[in-house]
Parts: structure tokens; sequence; C-alpha cells
């Protein structure tokens, strides 16, 4: 099918060439300086988690009886623990565990807290007024027993802590979520679509996503954060990760004692240093790709 | 056939009113409209701010669902479509906004918007979609580079034509322009006005016209609404109108066109005070707290719609003012 051509009584070059939508969200997102060093700190972190294996000779769960206690040295790179497990192998595999159960466990509750939301603006009044009334009801339990409630009966392991992490913090996104699309509902383009026939589907994931992306990255990237330490915390009451499996949060909790903090620095020092910088570079990578996403930043 | 009309809008009424959950008074935004248009002829729609005339173009299309009334277009009516057939319909009826900022997504590019309703009717092939969607922007007078482009990168009058051109994408029969140049500088106001017109003769498109500007209307205009506080004020054909209003809020409204002879300014008859709140509106004549010419039967019942002598419809009991 030939594309009609354009008026030949219109100037074609009263427009300059520019380029594609997507190759200039793409462009925006390497312009933006936070957002590269995000990713390089992101990227090697990603790659030594998920190869180590294949290069570190220790395994995390290893036990030299020689080294225990020791400082890094150049056979245990980051030193080794009190029952003489090397550091850098449980820091990798901890690493696994924990980004795991955050990915996991945000990519879980950002779908439900959309679609929670997004039912209740486009259901109509009745949808809306239950729905939010049982989103309000889940906000008004305490999280701690909540978590405690939920974990005791889902058990300990990974998958029933990326349920519980899940379960627990979707109502605050389907709430951003439903006050931003109440307000499109009434915009004019969602409007013409509806005046061209849009049901339901068309309506939330044509016009309800691209316009709640940056709620949903940002919400995402600090969760995340949370993510990973919510499992920490689980993990310490012995109801999230349990040990020997390591994780970044139950490392943390291992080192907790005052002899181990004083004199064993790289054992708490090393987790809690990677902790920080992997939130830190997903919060930048976030902010880039919320600005990214904004067609109208070129203009700022 | 001839007496058969394409549009038919019987005792259409609106009234919004407070939900359960909140307090608050009915606003009676439409009151018994009936009105006719015939295939091809453009009707405008004109009142002050809050008079109803957008309310009146979303119900024709569904997009506000009316408290009472039927709508029959062409045969069908169309306030008792199911969802499926009512989809269907929307292919002939399509809605141009006024505010050429607001009416397009800023995260699609110009050739998702306008491929939009093609793509929610699933109506031809990609390749099929993308030339029809070059083809109506070639009926707007825009280059088919605009296609992989955003809203945002467009001014106010070009913007226009893209709301336009994918109001054209599904071909429909009936428009519905709710202020389409009202948003745009007067010289932009011209070429979307004669762009409108030019489409309509060509495409045979039939038009709701709604717009408070007297002077756009009458261009482009076959017959012409008069509304107040939603309520039918005057009917009549635009020359007829223009020559001898019968309502006198349709002359208040005639005598506020600026005009460039000073002598015709004497004449001018302002309307004193605001539009009355739609949520207590006075009895009988809703227009009698600012006409001239009221009197004490005004206030005692809602004056009938009737038949003049010179084949206008009006409002109002005093026929010694024409």
């Amino acid at each position: 099918m030939a594309i009609t051509a354009p008026d030949p009584t219109v100037d074609p070059t009263a427009l300059p060439q520019t380029k594609g939508p997507l190759r200039r969200a793409f462009d925006r997102f390497f312009e933006n300086r936070a957002a590269r060093a995000g990713l390089l700190i992101v990227i090697p972190i990603l790659l030594a988690v998920s190869t180590y294996s294949l290069w570190w000779p220790f395994g995390p769960n290893a036990i030299d009886l020689r080294a225990m206690n020791k400082a890094p040295s150049a056979i245990h790179w980051l030193g080794s623990d009190g029952v003489g497990r090397d550091v850098m192998a449980r820091l990798l595999q901890g690493g696994r565990i924990s980004l795991l159960v955050a990915v996991c466990s945000v990519a879980i509750s950002t779908v439900i807290g959309f679609l929670v939301g997004a039912v209740a603006s486009f259901g109509g009044r009745l949808v809306d007024g239950t729905v939010m009334r049982l989103v309000d009801l889940a906000m008004t339990l305490p999280p701690v027993i909540f978590l405690l409630v939920l974990a005791s009966i889902a058990g300990t392991g990974i998958a029933p802590t990326i349920l519980v992490i899940s379960l627990l913090s979707w109502p605050v996104l389907s709430r951003m979520v439903r006050a931003r699309l109440l307000e499109l509902r009434e915009r004019d383009f969602v409007v013409a679509a509806r005046g061209m026939g849009a049901g339901l589907p068309h309506l939330l994931f044509r016009h309800g996503l691209p316009n709640c992306i940056d709620i949903l990255v940002v919400y995402a990237t600090l969760q995340i954060a949370n993510a990973i330490l919510l499992e920490a915390g689980l993990s310490f009451l012995g109801l999230g990760i349990a040990p020997p499996e390591a994780s970044w949060g139950n490392m943390l909790n291992l080192a907790r004692s005052t002899v181990v903090l004083e004199n064993y620095p790289w054992q708490w020092m090393f987790p809690g240093a990677a902790l920080v910088l992997t939130v830190l570079a997903i919060n930048f990578i976030g902010d880039g790709l919320r600005d990214a996403f904004d067609p109208r930043s070129d203009l700022n | 056939m001839a007496d058969v009309p394409f549009l038919s809008v019987k005792n259409l009424t609106k009234h919004f009113a407070p939900t359960a959950f909140s307090r608050g008074p009915v606003v009676r935004a439409l009151e018994d409209i009936s009105f006719d248009v015939r295939r091809g002829e453009v009707v405008g729609l004109v009142g002050e701010s809050g008079s109803g005339k957008t309310t009146i173009g979303r119900s024709v299309l569904r997009l506000i669902e009316p408290t009472s009334g039927q709508i029959t277009y062409d045969g069908t009516d169309i306030t008792r479509l199911g969802a499926a057939q009512l989809r269907r319909q929307r292919r002939k009826m399509q809605y141009i906004f006024q505010d050429p900022f607001a009416s397009l997504s800023p995260r699609m590019t110009i050739g998702q918007i306008l491929t939009e309703g093609l793509d929610i009717q699933a109506i031809g092939k990609r390749s099929e979609r993308r030339a029809k969607a070059a083809k109506a922007l070639t009926a707007v007078e825009l280059p088919f580079d605009a296609y992989d482009r955003y809203a945002h990168e467009f001014s106010g009058g070009q913007r226009q034509r893209i709301g336009i051109a994918r109001a054209l994408t599904l071909e429909p029969e009936f428009i519905v322009a709710d202020e389409p140049v009202s948003a745009l500088d007067v010289s932009i106001q011209a070429q979307i006005i004669n762009l409108l017109r030019d489409l309509q003769l060509r495409l045979g498109l039939t038009m709701l016209f709604i717009s408070h500007d007297l002077a756009v209307v009458e261009y482009i205009c076959d017959t012409v609404i008069v509304l107040y506080l939603g309520r039918i004020m005057e009917v009549a054909p635009a020359a007829e109108l223009y020559a001898r209003p019968q309502h006198p809020y349709t002359r208040a409204l005639l005598s506020a066109i600026p005009s460039l002879d000073p002598l015709a300014r004497q004449g001018r008859q302002v309307l004193k005070g605001d539009i009355p709140s739609p949520a207590n509106p006075p009895s009988g004549c809703v227009f009698r707290t600012r006409c001239p010419f009221a009197l004490e039967a005004c206030a005692a019942a809602v004056p009938p719609l009737r038949a003049t002598a010179d084949g206008h419809l009006k409002a109002c009991i005093r026929d010694d003012i024409a």
C-alpha cells in the first residue's frame, strides 16, 4: 500500500527533520549524568552478582577453618566471617537473593497497585468507593504485625518472602495511580478516545499506563530500596531468608554484636556499602528514566 | 424523504445530581431540548458560558448520559444502544475539541493519535491505517513528516488541524465541533474555519457547530439555535436570525457583536447582571430576570417554543417587540 505523498503545495522542509520519539528518549536518558553514573554502578553489580559462581573460587557456604574472622587478604578479598565463610562469596550470593526478592516483589506490587488504582478510577463511583475503602482498610493494618502474621502463615524462603513484601506495599501506589487517572479521565484526549469507541483496556494501557509511568518508575525504584530493607527486617526476625542462605539483610544482622562491629568491620561494611550503593544507583536510574519518558522535558 | 431528519433530539434533559456521598443542589444543565438536523446541514449552537452548548454536543455523541430524552441518529435511538452497538455507531460520529493543547495526548506521536480510532475500531492493517492517517494529514494541509512528532512540537493552529484530522480518520458523516476556533488567534481562526467549511462541503459532513462567536456562526452555519440556561430561546435559518432576530436574548447577543460603525453602537443593548445559576433557575421564562421586555406573565409559565410568521421558532410570549 503506497503512502499518499505530501501535498506538493506544502513545503516539506518547513519542519526540520528530527529523530524518532524512542531515540530521543534514549538520548535524554544518556544526557543525564546521574543516570549514567547509576548505570555504571548497577551494571557491574548485576554482572558480578549473576556470574560470580563462574569466576570466584569460594562458595557462599564453604567453610575455611583456617580463616575465621580474617581481615581482607589476597585469598579472601573481603575477609571472612566468624565461621570461616568467604565474605565476597556471601556478598555476591546475598546480592543475588536480595535483588531477586526486591525486584520480584516490587514487580508484583506495582502490577497490583496499578490495576487496583486503575479499576477504581475508571470503574465508576460504586466500584471506586468499594475498592478505595478496601485500600483504606489495607493501609490501616499495622505493617509490622501484618508482616509477621503473613510471614508466619507463608513460612520462610524466597517465594514466601516475595509474596509477603509485595502484599504489603501496593496500597500507597494504588492511591497515587487512582489520583492521576481520575484527573486524566476528564482530559479531552481521553474523552476523544472514548468518543472513538475505546474500551477499558485501551484507555488503561494506551492512556493510563503512559501517563502513570513517572509514578510507577519512581515508586518502583524507591520500593526496591524499601523491599531490600523489609527483607532484611524479616530475615532478622527469622521469617525472611533463613540462614545459612545469605542475603545482604541477614549478613548485616549477623554482624550486629559490638565485638563484630568493632573488631571485624569488613563483615558489615561491605554488605552495608553494597546496599547503599545499589539503592542510590537505582534511584539515579529511576530519576533519569522519568525525565527521559517525559517528552516535555526537552523544553526545559 | 426530505422531511426525515438525520439527527433528531427530543426532550433532551440533563441534570447533574449530587451522589449519595456528596451534597449539593441538582444542576439543571439542559431542560427539554428538542431540535432536528438535516443531512449535510451545519447547525450552530450559540449562547453564553453555562448555557449548555457543550452538554448538548457531548450528549448527542453519548459522551454524557442524558437524564432523559431521545436522540435519534439516522433512524437509531442512540440513547438505547448497548456497548457493542455504540462502539460501531461511534465510527460515524466524531468530536472536535475546543482546546488544542488539551485534546492531544502529550505522550503519543501524531501518527499514534491519528491511527488511534482505526486501532480501536480494528479497521485495516498497519500500513492501511498509516495511509489513512497520511490522507487525513493532507486533508488538513499538514506535511506528512508531522507523523512521528509529538503534539508539543506544533503551534495551536497546527494542533487544531491535527485534532480535525483525528476526527476525519474514521471517515465520519457527523461531527460535533465544540468551539473549534475560540482558543486560537484571529488570523488562525479564519484558516481553521475555512478548512472546516471546505471539508464539510467536500465530504458532505453534517455538523453541529458550537460557538459563542456569532460572526463565525453566521459564516458557517445554515441554521442557528440560541440557548440560554439550558433552554432553547430561538431557532432560525442563519440569514433570517441575523436579519430579523425575534427573541430579546438573541437581539441582545447580536447587538454585542463589535461593530466598526459608530452609529450602530448607539443602539446597543447591554444586558445587566450575570446568567443565573442553573442550580436555581428563575420560574417561567429563564431569561426574564435580565430581559428588558419582561412582563409579570413571564414568571408564571415556561414559554413554549412556537413558530412565528417568518420561519423562526421562539420561546417568548411577546409578539410586539420584533
